[in-house]
């Protein structure tokens, strides 16, 4: 059972390069976890993972006119509930409206929510204050 | 590409009249993918139809990653050419798994293998 509490804050530069230190702060966070109720060196893939899908899917969609090209990631542990928020500032999606890859028209774009999709355990895009944000939920029993 | 290329580590061979790309990268992600891609994209059309993408070193990679294969693998058949995989890791072939592009792609586990399988044309 994990015992850990933490909060973690972070605003990134609107630039891909990033995506690498977002991913390794992810992977570290995972095997700071105190559980055993999960494969930690894959929880920290899939962390890095769905940090690195949701903040070049930011980056992306940012409103270039902004001046504040920045994204910000709001990362919590509370008990056994991982919840991670990744704030946009662009026009925003309908992620209902996002369809199932077809493996048999092989697109080259359209997995990042899929992935994510897949790897946690609810999904939700919806308006915020300053634009966006995809909030990602995760539980760690 | 625009101006912020990322100047990925790639080796690039001829072995066996196959194209080898070696990618140095530890990651593959929305960084350094539209390169692999035109990397890849330049290699054919440069004439090499026979390519091996080797990703011994990638340790991971992200669906804009998958996303470049899966274009070079497109443009590879297309031209009537092959592409196949070589050398991954663990966890980059889970993500290979998880979206299914293990039924599209040939993946073999180590480079030397993919060089002296790809042998029908």
């Amino acid at each position: 059972m994990s015992k850990t509490s933490m909060s973690v804050d972070i605003v990134v530069p609107n630039q891909t390069r990033y995506l690498r230190v977002i991913g390794n702060i992810a992977e570290q966070i995972a095997k700071e976890l105190e559980t055993d109720a999960v494969d930690q060196d894959m929880l920290a893939y899939h962390l890095n993972l769905v940090l690195t899908e949701a903040v070049a899917n930011a980056m992306e969609y940012a409103d270039e006119r902004r001046a504040d090209h920045t994204v910000k990631i709001c990362l919590s542990i509370e008990e056994n509930d991982l919840r991670i928020r990744v704030y946009d500032h662009g026009q925003g999606f309908d992620i209902s409206a996002v369809p199932m890859p077809d493996i048999d028209e092989l697109q080259e774009r359209g997995r990042g929510i899929f992935l994510i999709r897949n790897l946690m355990d609810s999904v939700t895009y919806q308006k915020s204050e300053s634009g966006n944000v995809l909030e990602m939920h995760k539980s760690l029993k | 590409m625009s101006g912020s290329t990322s100047n990925m580590q790639l080796e690039t061979q001829t072995q066996n009249d196959r194209a080898v790309l070696i990618v140095k990268e530890e990651r593959l992600d929305a960084h350094n993918s539209s390169e692999l891609k035109e990397r890849i994209l330049r290699t054919l059309e440069e004439g090499g139809r026979r390519l091996v993408v080797d990703l011994a070193d990638v340790k991971f990679i992200d669906s804009s990653g998958l996303g470049a294969l899966l274009s070079g693998y497109k443009n590879a058949s297309q031209r009537s050419g092959t592409f196949v995989l070589s050398g991954l890791q663990p966890r980059v072939r889970s993500m290979f798994e998880l979206t299914r592009l293990n039924r599209v792609f040939e993946i073999y586990p180590r480079l030397q293998e993919a060089i002296s399988s790809q042998g029908v044309s």
